[in-house]
């Protein structure tokens, strides 16, 4: 018999470290043709840090994202990022361009202010160009101010920026400390079909909301999410180092033997954004690459226990275990 | 050492091969062709996804001897001479991947598909993909991106 | 405010390099003359080396260098315990800790070299499961013992309130036990290093690092550039007629990586790539095949974890205990950091007056485990979230009005004492049962996460 249930999770996830101590600094560099150069040591991995960084300084500068460079590969000439990991990038590497592009974005407006007639201050970076706030119509192209700059007042036009959180040390009697930059949130909701026969479970219907903070790229954000809830619900149900654990025996040595989700394990799959700023947050962006892979494995467990009254607090959930739990069930109920 | 000849991409190569060596380690060490990526070298992964005369193989599994005087295709050839092909602008404007690295065998896959089934449903898409493995596991954003691509193509949108 | 680029969709930056195939990774690195590397690693989960002979494989045709722990300037590593050794050299803690490479011209002869190497290990007892291990008359993983020490405690502890007053206030006391297995990282690119001696004495490192930085500090350390070991180095260096290495002459070029999840963080192939081109004066890659990336690289740690819940009737949590068990495998590694950062969180998202967290880092002779998307609060969230339908369970209790119920709010603490902003999972739960058109009560759906009233 095939029977149908439904399994609630939520979480949180800190961005950043645990115990801080970590940040980024970035390099803007702007071009005699108006076009930056973004160099920062964050590796991109999938994560989309190479898209949403530049993102963030076209949105300072005022040019387009497509004008902006992203250079990150290697440590002779791109400044230090502590690493792509703990949910850090768009928040603290993102939080250095802003600072590095602002801090680049100023010496532009310190360039172009005489001839503007207006001080730096009474500037803007605007489709880009430099001019003068509330009188649109006095404007520069920034190429033509990076030129000057460069050419005429021998300026290097270049703005750095680094952020960081301090260390915070866990106080050895209670434990107490500071361990977050800010929080990222979610629920989610998946249902399961699971085969009383076979004990096969076939998650068929996943609904998430995620707090991000501020999604700088929707798209690639819920691209984010979806593959963190694949990945969670492929831990639920598939994925095991030590099928005999404790024993290291018969550990799997391919991807043949050690199952990953693949198309045809993916659900229905519905993510919904929603944007709880992060007061310090870039944007009010928050880090949500890790925490999407959470939620999924303990909501495929509850929802099996609503399929067919079992809890099966060991995953994966296989079609063995299944079949177990509902068989010790049966004996209990005799 | 033995003399091997194949088209790749519409350039003929000539190699001299081990004869147990596979296709992919002749097309990536030797002719550099990097598109086809090495994932596990035991068939399981799909990363090293290539055309055969128009067939959808495993570089990895393939001992390059036995497709002698074969036509090869990999990603870098699936667009031709006309630019991107439909496919490699459909996953590009789906955001249909995060690492890139399953990337270049999926579209060889999709393109396997699309081939064969211009007008593929969304469980043919999952069932033609499901030998390519995705741990980023952008896989909605894939078979979004076939879908449109199969559109577009079977609308006559042309093709490459 | 309107933005141009913030919150638009942009295509993604390298994603025509994706689609054609031209997006470069490091095994897509092609450098004349590069050696193949491949290591020789312990057959067995422990034991002693009691003789390590590579003269036939130093012999072989095609083979340009074999390294053992003799050749590895500074010998120890590790993130925040120096417990592992690049190359062992007496003790081995589990099957695949690597003893010896080879550079040969090919693999194929990397590979019979490898056979040709003499290894003579005496076994001994191992341990695997962690609840054996922490008895005290267990067989060591290391000498310092199997239990590593949070200050004077075998444990991290994080409380916050009075956990014996909140037992004391509840209906119902709700215990269970929950496990969360290990999982490989599996990202479809496995570990690849490339690294080049170059002209100016220095070394390239083409990485697939998530941190280039992260690793720079501990791989300039194991080359011997930090502090007194540079002259140790440099006498070495002779040997590859490569001149001085000093401080800082290692680049790192990396950035694009194939998937990581985590378990990119670790030197896994650079150390030995490195001192294997340094030894042989020539480019030297070493790519991880995946039975290797399977079998020996690091993993995500199995977990235990029990919870203690002292509950109303009406469905408040009014005590949390918890207590996890980490089993780390071999080495520290990331371990030590990992259970704080487990420590913090694994109680939940919800307002708990009264909680406690002990949580123990537990050596065994497996693969040492590392990062993982999540670190260590994926397994608490796990934990977290079956207890409390478990709880709603028992209570008869819906599960959403349960975490309804207990939600954190903003001025909440977490166990940390940290008291939080930005606070929206009610919120979040609220959308979703919108999403799903899921009843929720009335006096559910008008809470809001502003401060509880005192
Ligand atoms: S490399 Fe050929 S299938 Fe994985
Ligand atoms: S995009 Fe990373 S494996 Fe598919």
């Amino acid at each position: 018999m095939k029977k149908r249930g439904k399994g609630l999770a939520v979480a949180f996830y800190p961005t950043g470290m645990g115990g801080g101590g970590d940040f980024t600094n970035a390099i803007v560099k702007i071009k005699p043709d108006g076009t930056a150069d973004l160099i920062i040591g964050t590796v991109e991995l999938g994560q989309g840090a190479c898209t949403v960084l530049p993102q963030m300084a076209a949105e300072i500068l005022g040019i387009e994202y497509e004008q902006v460079k992203f250079i990150n590969d290697n440590t002779d000439s791109c400044p230090i990022c502590f690493g792509s990991f703990a949910s850090r990038v768009t928040y603290f590497a993102g939080n250095a361009v802003i600072k590095a592009a602002t801090n680049a974005r100023q010496k532009l407006f310190e360039i172009a202010a005489p001839d503007l007639g207006a001080a730096p201050e009474d500037l803007e970076a605007v489709d880009g160009t430099i001019r003068v706030k509330n009188s649109p119509e006095k404007a520069l192209p920034i190429g033509q101010v990076a030129t000057k700059g460069l050419y005429e007042k021998h300026e290097f036009v270049v703005g750095t920026g680094s952020f960081g959180r301090p260390r915070s040390f866990p106080d050895p009697e209670t434990g107490a400390c500071d361990p977050l930059a800010t929080l990222a949130w979610a629920s989610v909701q998946i249902e399961v079909e699971v085969d009383t026969e076979t004990g096969v479970v076939t998650v068929i219907d996943s609904r998430s909301v995620y707090d991000v903070g501020k999604a700088i790229n929707p798209e690639m954000a819920k691209l984010q999410v979806e593959g963190g809830a694949i990945m969670g619900m492929s831990w639920a149900t598939l994925e095991n180092l030590y099928p005999f654990y404790p024993s290291p025996k018969f550990q799997p040595r391919s991807l043949g033997q050690y199952m990953i989700a693949t198309t045809m394990d993916i659900p229905h799959i519905e993510t919904t954004m929603v944007e709880c700023p992060s007061p310090v947050g870039p944007w009010g962006a928050k880090g949500i690459g890790e925490m999407t892979a959470n939620p999924p494995s303990p909501a495929v467990v509850n929802a099996v226990h609503d399929a067919i009254g079992v809890w099966i607090t060991d995953i994966p959930i296989t079609p063995e275990k299944v079949l177990r739990a509902l068989e010790e069930k049966e004996k209990a109920g005799n | 050492m033995v003399l091997l000849e194949i088209s790749v991409n519409g350039k003929g190569c000539r190699v001299l091969v081990d004869a147990t060596t596979s296709l992919l380690t002749v097309l990536r060490e030797q002719l550099h062709i990097t598109g086809p990526k090495i994932g596990c070298e035991t068939g399981d992964c799909g990363a090293c996804s290539v055309l055969i005369d128009g067939k959808l193989r495993r570089a990895c599994l393939t001992n390059a001897m036995s497709v002698n005087g074969s036509e090869i295709t990999t990603v870098e050839g699936i667009g031709g001479s006309g630019g991107l092909h439909a496919l490699q602008k459909s996953f590009y404007e789906h955001h249909a991947s995060q690492c890139g690295y399953c990337t270049p065998g999926m579209i060889v896959a999709s393109k396997a598909l699309l081939d064969n089934n211009p007008t593929p449903t969304e469980l043919e898409i999952k069932e033609a993909l499901s030998g390519n493995l995705c741990r980023c596991a952008s896989y909605v954003n894939i078979i979004k991106a076939v879908k449109s691509a199969a559109l577009k193509t079977s609308n006559g949108g042309g093709e490459p | 405010m309107t933005f141009k680029s913030i919150g638009k969709s942009k295509p993604r930056y390298n994603g025509l390099d994706h689609v054609t195939g031209q997006a470069q990774y490091v095994d897509d690195i092609f450098i004349p003359g590069t050696l193949a590397v491949k290591a020789l690693r312990s057959p067995v989960h422990k034991g002693i080396i009691r003789k390590l002979d590579t003269s036939r494989a130093e012999k072989f045709p095609g083979v340009k260098g074999v390294i053992t722990a003799a050749d590895v300037p500074c010998n120890t590593y590790g993130y925040l315990t120096l417990d592992q050794a690049v190359l062992a050299d007496k003790a081995v803690r589990y099957m695949g800790e690597p003893i010896a490479a080879v550079a040969a011209d090919n693999l194929e002869a990397a590979n019979e070299a490898l056979d040709l190497i003499t290894l003579e290990i005496e076994q001994e007892t191992p341990v695997f499961d962690p609840l054996e291990a922490m008895k005290p008359d267990a067989p060591k993983v290391r000498p310092e013992g199997n239990v590593l020490m949070v200050g004077n405690r075998p444990y991290r502890l994080v409380f916050n309130g009075d956990i014996e007053k909140g037992f004391a206030q509840a209906d119902e006391i709700i215990e269970n036990t929950f496990f969360f297995p290990s999982q490989e990282h599996a990202p479809i690119e496995t570990q690849v290093s490339l690294a080049v001696p170059e002209k100016d004495s220095r070394l390239t490192i083409y990485t697939v690092t998530q941190g280039m930085y992260f690793l720079l500090r501990q791989l300039q350390r194991i080359l011997g550039q930090g502090d007194d070991l540079t002259n140790r180095w440099s006498e070495r260096m002779q040997y590859a007629s490569r001149g001085h290495l000093g401080f800082c002459d290692i680049k790192y070029v990396g950035g694009n990586v194939g998937g990581a999840f985590g378990g990119k963080t670790e030197l896994h192939a650079d150390a030995i790539a490195a001192l294997m081109a340094l030894k042989t004066g020539r480019p030297c890659k070493w790519r991880w095949t995946r039975e290797e990336e399977m079998l020996y690289s690091a993993r995500h740690s199995p977990w235990r974890m029990t919870f203690k819940d002292g509950v109303t009737k009406d469905g408040r949590i009014v005590a949390r205990k918890v207590f996890s068990i980490h089993d780390a495998g071999a080495y520290t590694g990331l371990s030590s950091y990992v259970v704080d950062k487990h420590a913090f969180y694994v109680a939940g998202p919800y307002y708990l007056p009264n909680v406690e967290v002990k949580c123990a880092v537990v050596y065994t002779n497996k693969v040492p485990t590392g990062a993982i998307r999540g670190f260590g609060v994926t397994p608490g969230t796990y934990a977290c979230e079956i207890q409390m339908n478990m709880i709603a369970e028992k209570l008869r209790i819906d599960p959403w009005e349960i975490r309804f119920i207990n939600a954190i709010r903003n001025g909440d603490q977490l166990a940390t004492r940290t008291k939080l902003e930005s606070v929206y999972l009610i919120e979040t739960m609220q959308k979703l049962a919108e999403a799903l058109n899921h009843p929720i009560d009335k006096k559910y759906a008008s809470l809001t996460s502003a401060p509880r009233e005192a």
